[in-house]
């Protein structure tokens, strides 16, 4: 190939290659999903609360609950959250198989809602943080509901999951990291 | 269902800045009000994204306008109330970026690209003159010379 050949060959080739470039980008930035905004808190210790319980006005509620137990979720819902209902007969089945507790947090709903919503639809929950204001909601980072994440024993938040829990998401996300968890715990 | 709630949602957020921002706060003082203006206009909504706190009508929004309220009033400096959202929700809560590392791409890339593209045009433009200038020869020349002259044209220098 001539000299001369070669140079318009490479001035056909630089807007593919750019091309190709931008598409790379575009693939990578379009397979994201927006929605899911990575949390900071992620292997950070949880963040302090001392907030009532939901069934019980009278006992107060904190991130001492974690160190009760080698692993534990934590699940934001409300009564008034429409995702919740979904995902919540699962999170029944998880609480029934004591694979793990589930400690909700009752982020901006009234206490009467919360609670019929629990007694016709069953509680999954080993307690519920009743968080009216939605202050403790603001300190873990919530955005919207439902969010669950995973915490050690140690109070250390190792997984958040946007959006509800479902069979899929159990098997692929929560399960494999609960029970790697639960093995360098010893 | 989904659907009618992502559809919903899009449309809520589109009609927001009609009804935007509902509850007045009063500040003692109109430092802290233009304090409290300029940092709800660079914290975004993390519900409806493309709004930051000022324009947006969600909950958390009006949440998060409320945190940032009772910060100003609780004497906490800027840095400090910016700091605290980045901890709990991210860079991603900031409306502008800051230039760091893995942002200088974002940064710099539109000034790159903008130099490139000047670039390729210049080098375009010449080459371009060199090529008309040097594809006639001499003997080209005074053969369209000639012609001109048979026609009664003048030929331009």
């Amino acid at each position: 190939m001539s000299e001369e050949k070669k140079a318009s060959m490479a001035r056909y080739l630089i807007p593919l290659f750019i091309f190709v470039i931008l598409v790379g980008f575009f693939a990578v930035g379009l397979n994201r999903d927006p929605r899911l905004v990575p949390s900071p808190l992620v292997n950070k210790p949880a963040p302090a609360f001392s907030t009532a319980s939901l069934e019980q006005p009278d006992r107060v509620l904190d991130p001492q609950l974690f160190r009760q137990h080698k692993v534990s979720l934590f699940n934001v819902w409300a009564s008034w959250c429409v995702s919740c209902r979904q995902e919540h007969p699962f999170l029944l089945e998880v609480a029934k198989s004591g694979r793990v507790p589930i400690y909700g947090l009752n982020y901006k709903d009234e206490r009467a809602d919360a609670l019929n919503w629990l007694g016709a639809l069953g509680n999954p929950y080993t307690a519920s943080v009743y968080d009216h204001e939605g202050k403790v909601g603001i300190d873990w980072g919530v955005y919207g509901v439902p969010e669950t994440f995973v915490v050690d024993g140690k109070g250390i938040i190792r997984h958040k999951h946007v959006g509800p829990v479902s069979p899929q998401v159990w098997q692929d996300e929560l399960l494999p990291l609960i029970e790697r968890i639960e093995n360098e715990a010893g | 269902m989904q659907l009618k709630i992502l559809v919903l949602t899009l449309l809520l957020c589109l009609v927001t800045p009609a009804f935007a921002v509902i509850e007045v706060f009063t500040f003692d003082d109109p430092v802290k009000e233009q304090r409290y203006r300029k940092l709800s206009e660079e914290l975004r909504c993390l519900v409806c994204q493309n709004q930051n706190l000022a324009d947006s009508n969600a909950d958390l929004a009006k949440d998060l306008r409320n945190q940032v309220y009772n910060m100003i009033e609780a004497g906490k400096n800027d840095a400090e109330i910016i700091d605290y959202m980045v901890s709990r929700y991210g860079e991603f809560v900031l409306y502008r970026p800051p230039l760091q590392t893995n942002t200088v791409l974002l940064w710099a890339g539109p000034f790159v690209l903008l130099l490139g593209g000047l670039a390729g045009l210049a080098v375009f433009v010449r080459r371009r003159k060199a090529t008309t200038r040097e594809r006639m020869s001499p003997e080209e020349q005074a053969r369209l010379r000639r012609m001109l002259e048979e026609q009664g044209g003048e030929p331009r220098s």
